[in-house]
């Protein structure tokens, strides 16, 4: 298995609401803390290692 | 400050300096830490005269490694040593880590009974030395030397020359081979060339010994953030005579001198351990930390050992363990070159498992150092990020790091393995140190650690077989047979070593498996004991067939 990077998330304008919604009235330094958790609460739920540090390299150049 | 008397050990004027002979000894220590006081221990195990040379005439000052691993425990229990330092120490298995003033993640680090040895021991080194330096002193082999100090080293062809100085002088002596077990800041380093690189870690911490009758249980307490020293770390550990070893991060803008002053010490250890807790203080350091390997574990005729040859964070207790285990690999095979019974190239395999090992250890030195100490404000973020997660959720409390405590490395790569054919399940691959069982002996109970003996050992659960020794190009090798010899009432040896009938096991004199066979393999029994003491004509006869 590779990285997914065809669409996957069956409503996306709703989870991009969820997900800007869900830091809406925190600080930058919460909102930042919440990235933090959730990064690793999403890492482990996928756990495939190969598929992470894909996922690592291609979050570290702008384009992805 | 300290209540600990330290012993002066008399000086004494050797007969080669008095008379101005020159001799040249097998074996000379440089260095009598608890390293190089292990390794002449080691060397007169198997039978091998030794001298050592410390530049002092005293055991450790003050308060520096603390923690002894099991693994360490049943190389000095191969050396007598083990049961006083168990007993004059404090035991224990269990560590916590707390994030600001919750309980974020414990850990058992020996969930298995049936074991000999605790998983740790908490010891002042001092008096650990003090132990090392009774088993010296009592044995005849040692020959161990105060106020004795290298001033220089040449080597030629065979020999090392060493300028030693005493208080009586400077006098000459030969080495055929040196271990040099004098430090991270060695000398001996130094004169031969060598290089010691890594990473300097940019941050400081606080030693504090303090006496304290303490309600804390016997276990490693680790906080990120607590309320008492809010930002940073701290670490709480319990040694003998109710001595308590604080550490303190102190973060790197602190100024290292007025830290170590009872004005700001006492108030910070107050914080911590209330108004109300009467405390001594015993010891106070500042310490900031690298982890770096020398270059070569062998220079010549000077090898390497303990801190003189990597140096690592003191979180995990990888300084001291890792040395000691340094000289269970090191001495059994200087032992066979100086008899004649292996060639000296055997001793390049030193360089070879243990440079290996202490990448293994720098590796998780550094990582662990990472997580206490975050170099960016995203890491931190992240650091504190799984401290959260892992009060509420299972699955970040891996992640926690405080340090990863020392366990031994096996050698899974290394050229004296034999190749692994056998279809024997369970850990126990060439490379890896024997685990201990209990099992029956003579009727009585004891440990199967201490049935495999100073050579080249081979277990066998065959019980037809009968030989109990074999002659391998004149090296004995002792054979244990599981049902003769020794037997496992409690089914765990059989269980550790996953064997069935026939299950046969090879060891070196460092208690590491170097082969196993499903039956009992008298040619590949005597090949795999040859490949381990690094014998020419192993892989030619392999590439012949």
């Amino acid at each position: 298995m590779s990285l997914t990077l065809t669409p996957n998330i069956g409503d996306p304008d709703d989870f991009y609401a969820e997900l800007i919604g869900g830091q809406r009235d925190l600080s930058d330094e919460e909102a930042l803390r919440m990235n933090a958790r959730l990064v690793l609460l999403l890492a482990n739920h996928i756990g495939d290692r190969a598929i992470l540090s894909e996922a690592i390299r291609l979050a570290r150049s702008p384009g992805g | 400050m300290s209540n600990y008397v330290y012993p002066r050990f008399p000086y004494v004027c050797s007969a080669e300096q008095r008379s101005g002979t020159l001799r040249r000894h097998p074996v000379v220590v440089i260095g009598a830490g608890p390293i190089g006081l292990t390794a002449a221990l080691d060397l007169a195990a198997h039978g091998q005269p030794v001298v050592v040379l410390d530049d002092n005439d005293t055991v450790s000052i003050g308060s520096r490694a603390v923690c002894y691993a099991k693994r360490p425990l049943e190389i000095w229990d191969r050396l007598g040593c083990a049961a006083p330092m168990v007993e004059k120490g404090v035991s224990w298995n269990i560590g916590k880590v707390f994030f600001r003033d919750q309980l974020s993640y414990q850990f058992d680090l020996l969930p298995e009974p049936d074991h000999r040895w605790p998983a740790m021991i908490n010891l002042q080194q001092y008096y650990l030395e003090e132990i090392l330096v009774d088993a010296c002193s009592r044995n005849p082999l040692v020959d161990l030397r105060w106020k004795h100090r290298l001033v220089s080293l040449k080597q030629t062809d065979d020999c090392a020359v060493l300028a030693v100085e005493t208080p009586d002088g400077i006098f000459t002596m030969e080495a055929q081979w040196v271990i040099a077990c004098d430090g991270a800041n060695s000398d001996t380093r130094r004169m031969v060339g060598a290089e010691f690189k890594g990473q300097f870690f940019q941050d400081r911490f606080l030693i504090a010994d303090v006496r304290m009758k303490a309600e804390f249980p016997t276990e490693r307490w680790f906080w990120f953030d607590p309320p008492f020293h809010p930002g940073q770390s701290v670490l709480l550990h319990r040694q003998s005579d109710n001595i308590w070893r604080i550490d303190f991060q102190l973060g790197w803008d602190a100024n290292p001198d007025e830290e170590k002053t009872p004005e700001r010490v006492i108030p910070r250890i107050r914080a911590m351990l209330g108004e109300t807790t009467e405390f001594e203080l015993e010891w106070v350091s500042i310490y900031q930390f690298a982890c770096r390997r020398i270059d070569n574990f062998r220079h010549g005729r000077v090898l390497f050992a303990g801190d003189a040859a990597h140096q690592v964070s003191p979180f995990g207790a990888r300084g001291a363990n890792t040395g000691v285990q340094d000289i269970d690999n090191l001495a059994w095979k200087l032992a066979l070159v100086l008899r004649g019974e292996a060639p000296e190239s055997l001793i390049d395999s030193y360089h070879e498992e243990r440079a290996y090992a202490a990448d293994d250890n720098i590796l998780n030195s550094t990582r662990a150092t990472d997580f206490i100490t975050p170099k960016t404000r995203v890491s931190r973020l992240f650091r504190d990020a799984v401290l959260d997660l892992a009060q509420h959720h299972a699955f970040a409390r891996p992640l926690v790091n405080s340090g990863r405590l020392s366990t031994p490395t096996p050698y899974v790569a290394s050229s004296l393995n034999t190749p692994d054919n056998a279809s024997v399940p369970a850990a126990m691959t060439p490379g890896t140190n024997a685990a201990d069982a209990p099992v029956t002996v003579a009727g009585k109970p004891g440990w199967f650690l201490n049935c495999l003996g100073s050579g080249f050992t081979v277990v066998t659960f065959d019980k037809s077989v009968t030989a109990d020794q074999l002659s391998i190009d004149g090296i004995a090798t002792r054979v244990v047979v599981v049902g003769r010899d020794i037997d496992d009432g409690k089914g765990l040896l059989g269980q550790r070593y996953g064997a069935s009938p026939g299950t046969t096991y090879v060891f070196r004199p460092d208690h590491y498996v170097i082969a196993r066979f499903p039956q009992f393999d008298e040619a590949g029994i005597a090949d795999a004991v040859r490949r381990a003491c690094g014998k020419p004509g192993t892989i030619q006869q392999e590439l012949a067939a």
